[in-house]
């Protein structure tokens, strides 16, 4: 019964099960003993069946085959059907060593990739927070008027206008308050974002109505910042950098430096 | 200033890999805005790419607790993985899917090395079907269809994705332990095999062609072990 461990192993397949009988005979595959692998073969398939494992088809098939590598062995070499037209036929000996060899290159890969795998559970990459520059001074960025925005915004209607005319009717779902939440993410995620970036996605001219409308309200509430780099330059949005909570809780502390904490004495 | 330390710094506070493009896009973007940046400007991917190498190689010779490493064809700092027992204590395990089983680790091998290729040449080389495995590794995204073979039913062909090589830590498919080796070179046939002991057969002794074995035994051996090797 004790055999009996060894052999109900799982084997991947045929080749797994061969492989497995060759390591076994501790000798190079090139060297190996087919007929002897190939009565242990049988043996083992047998043993499966008794143990009702389920077995693939596959291993019959490599079943007849080495059965007929045994059967060839055991017949002279001039005795041994020949294949009309072919002056020497493949050994099949050589293809099922081909085959082996092949799957147990793949076989030791595959060790290597699972070496790999567990390694990698172990290797952390380093994932900073955002850097965030407080900068002492921002340098002086010509402010935007409400006008040189009307007429940034004229210029994206003016496109519309044309991209207008054949275009399908939609129903009008766009809201100021949606629009707000999607700028306030855009400019948490960017430090930076051109006014043009604003009305890439935009498909009618209702929908950049409702986006500048939203941009004029976080420029009211102070949430976001508009510049111009240069005269002629393409409009700057930009996070407003005073709404940022930690700020005050520091004005706090410093307000009260004596407070003393009551675990203290 | 050295172009690697500037791409050091710049991967040290980076919040994803970067690739060779992106950090020429860094670098172009900083010429903007900043004078001392104007020199760098215009790197080149190839010195970009052995500044990397080199800052990669001084990493590892200063023997530190992290590495610079290029996965997927992007850069990043990534601990040694002996330092795990602490790191996991400071951020917990890693999520990750559950380990792949050992016919899908094996399938995924013979694809890695030989793709694009069809199931039924990934069935040739495993010798059992392959079906379940294929569906899990592709509902992990590990590999994906390529294209279609130009054979008869012209059946489907596989690859491996940008996940492949991240899951694995890879730089690329040439990354690949023994890929030479293991891509599409054919071995040698032996002149004769010696597979079966003379004795074995139960055939009357006289009609076997003992002599011709005998013969060519010892150049079979010897091209046999060389082969093995």
């Amino acid at each position: 019964m004790a055999e009996y461990k060894v052999q109900s192993e799982v084997f991947e397949g045929p080749l797994d099960l061969l492989l497995y009988l060759v390591k076994k005979e501790e000798v190079d595959i090139y060297e190996v003993n087919l007929t002897k692998i190939a009565t242990q073969f049988i043996e083992y398939i047998e043993v499966m069946r008794e143990l009702d494992l389920e077995m693939a088809g596959e291993f019959l098939v490599m079943a007849s085959t080495l059965m007929y590598i045994k059967s060839r062995e055991l017949l002279p070499v001039d005795q041994q059907a020949q294949t009309e037209g072919e002056e020497e036929e493949a050994d099949p000996r050589w293809e099922l060593i081909r085959r082996l060899v092949e799957y147990k290159k793949f076989k030791d890969a595959a060790a290597r990739l699972q070496q790999r795998e567990a390694e990698q559970e172990n290797v952390f990459p380093r994932l900073p927070a955002r850097v965030e520059f407080e900068s002492a001074n921002p340098p002086p960025r010509p402010a935007v008027s409400l006008f040189d925005l009307i007429n940034a915004v004229a210029g994206v209607l003016k496109r519309h206008q044309q991209r207008e005319a054949a275009r399908d009717i939609f129903e009008d779902k766009w809201t100021v308050s949606e629009k707000i939440e999607l700028l306030r993410q855009l400019v948490a995620d960017r430090p930076v974002l051109k006014f043009s970036d604003l009305f890439e996605q935009t498909t009618s001219r209702t929908e950049v109505v409702v986006t500048f409308l939203a941009l004029l309200e976080l420029i009211r509430l102070k949430q976001v910042v508009v510049s111009q780099p240069a005269p002629f330059n393409e409009i700057e949005i930009r996070r407003a950098t005073t709404v940022t909570a930690p700020a005050p809780e520091f004005g706090n502390r410093a307000a009260q430096p004596e407070l003393p904490s009551p675990q203290s004495t | 200033m050295d172009l690697k330390f500037i791409l050091e710094a710049v991967l040290f506070s980076a919040q994803k890999p970067l690739s060779p493009a992106e950090l020429r896009e860094v670098l172009g973007s900083a010429a903007e805005h900043a004078d001392a940046a104007r020199a760098f400007k215009k790197a080149k991917l190839d010195e970009l790419n052995a500044a990397l190498e080199q800052l990669a190689r001084e990493h590892e010779l200063a023997r530190r607790s992290y590495r610079l490493v290029c996965v997927a064809g992007s850069w990043q700092f990534v601990s040694q993985p002996e330092y795990a027992p602490w790191l996991k204590a400071l951020v917990g395990e890693k999520i990750r899917p559950p380990r792949l089983s050992q016919p899908a680790l094996e399938t995924l091998a013979i694809i890695a090395y030989r793709q694009p290729l069809t199931r039924a040449e990934i069935e040739q080389i495993r010798g059992v079907s392959v079906d379940g495995v294929l569906q899990t590794l592709l509902e992990r995204a590990l590999i994906e269809q390529v294209g279609r073979a130009e054979v008869i039913g012209r059946p489907m062909t596989y690859g491996t994705t940008p996940l492949f090589l991240e899951y694995f830590g890879l730089r690329s498919l040439e990354d690949l332990p023994a890929a030479d080796e293991l891509r599409r070179v054919p071995l040698p046939k032996p002149e004769s095999l010696v597979t079966v002991e003379p004795g074995l057969a139960t055939a009357p002794p006289e009609q076997l062609a003992l002599a011709q074995i005998e013969e060519k035994k010892p150049t079979a051996d010897s091209s046999a072990t060389e082969n093995a090797e």
